[in-house]
């Protein structure tokens, strides 16, 4: 009984518009500059989703807490400041304890501020809601990235290098596809991922092209 | 300045920033549904990022000797917005046919990864001044060579091809992008940019 009701709260439809209905990267394609260029390896991909969820969150917190002491002109300037703030805190987390991955992402870490993602939630739902729903939205924006970021990575990994998480899963005498290892192929498996997801869902886009 | 040139030619066609290192990608999807609007934007991204390049370079510099270099972020994020408005402001009050051309596209340049991911380049390779204002203006020409190439493309495919129901719109874009990107990936070993 209380599954139905569920599906009739807020908390439910801010969680099911991140993670599925109104997906970033796969229907309304934001943040599509590091989903592609850091998902040939799995591990980067989950260590991108954590950092951008954490930056998510952890701006629209701030933009929340503070949204009725923002002038209304000044909004944009005011969230690249907060953004880059937890960029740099990101950044410096990972060169501290994760310095291979800080190495592999490169400048990718520090283009998480031009992530249209963090400054769309930012600028749609943080700036007009209390704290606790925006914590909500952060979290399953981020996660809705996140499982995408896995699943483009997970395919690119396995033909590009024959492995998952760097464990060999692929016969060895697999022939490595280099394709997936640069950007053509990063575009084409999202490519397809939309056409697969919006054919499931039946949610297709008005414009022709 | 031989090694400033082949970065200019590296930055735009085998080192493309669009194509290549994949940044950039809101607007381009954004804005190429036509040529005159891709042609706009392509040149306001030019314009602005040659002109951070070269401002955030002595900034940087600053930074450094001040070993303060950690805040580049910050500090960059704020340059380019800063330099977006007052060129807006600038050719609003001198040039108001080019305000008219791309005036509208400015503001939406500040959130532009490829204005960041250039000064962020600069400061993982190391450039000197010569060669951090040759791979602006490089990576800004090869930005727009993108734009324009996919706004060609798109502009034709509306009226021309059948494409399947659930690839229209952005998804049709992106295998449109990867067979441009194979394309750019025939230049590779054309010049080295590092």
């Amino acid at each position: 009984m209380n599954l139905i009701r569920m599906k009739y709260t807020r908390w439910f439809n801010i969680s099911r518009d991140g993670i599925s209905r109104n997906n970033p990267i796969m229907i309304a394609v934001l943040g599509i500059c590091s989903a592609l260029a850091i998902t040939n390896r799995v591990e980067n991909a989950i260590a991108m989703g954590l950092a951008v969820t954490f930056v998510i969150i952890a701006s629209s917190l701030i933009v929340s807490a503070i949204r009725n002491f923002i002038p209304t002109k000044l909004r944009m300037v005011t969230y690249m400041v907060i953004i880059a703030s937890f960029v740099i805190v990101v950044q410096l987390v990972l060169q501290g304890f994760f310095p291979d991955i800080a190495r592999q992402l490169g400048p990718y870490v520090g283009l998480i501020i031009t992530n249209c993602i963090v400054m769309g939630r930012n600028e749609a739902f943080a700036v007009k809601n209390p704290l606790k729903y925006t914590f909500v939205d952060g979290l399953t924006n981020g996660l809705g990235y996140m499982w995408v970021l896995v699943v483009i990575s997970a395919v690119r990994e396995v033909l590009a290098f024959g492995t998952l998480l760097n464990y060999r899963v692929m016969p060895e005498t697999w022939e490595n596809w280099i394709v997936m290892t640069i950007a053509p192929g990063g575009f084409f498996v999202l490519g397809l991922l939309i056409w697969i997801m919006r054919s499931a869902t039946k949610n297709y886009e008005e414009m022709a092209i | 300045m031989g090694n400033a040139i082949e970065i200019f030619i590296g930055s735009i066609l085998d080192h493309n920033i669009a194509l290549a290192y994949i940044l950039g990608m809101c607007p381009l999807l954004a804005i190429s549904t036509s040529i005159k609007n891709a042609k706009g934007m392509g040149l306001a991204v030019v314009f602005v990022v040659t002109l951070t390049g070269m401002i955030n370079y002595p900034i940087y510099l600053l930074l450094q000797r001040t070993g303060t270099e950690w805040l580049n972020l910050l500090v960059f994020i704020i340059t380019i917005a800063a330099t977006v408005q007052f060129l807006e402001m600038f050719i609003d009050k001198f040039f108001p046919t080019l305000y008219n051309a791309f005036g509208i596209f400015l503001p939406l340049i500040t959130v532009n990864c490829v204005v960041l991911g250039v000064s962020l380049f600069f400061v993982t390779r190391t450039y000197t001044f010569v060669e951090t204002a040759s791979f602006s203006l490089g990576s800004g020409i090869g930005w727009m060579l993108a734009i324009i190439l996919l706004a060609g493309i798109r502009e034709k495919m509306v009226t021309k091809s059948d494409i399947p129901k659930g690839l229209m719109g952005k998804g049709m874009a992106f295998i449109v992008l990867g067979i441009l990107a194979l394309a750019i990936v025939g230049f590779t070993g054309l010049a080295s940019i590092n």
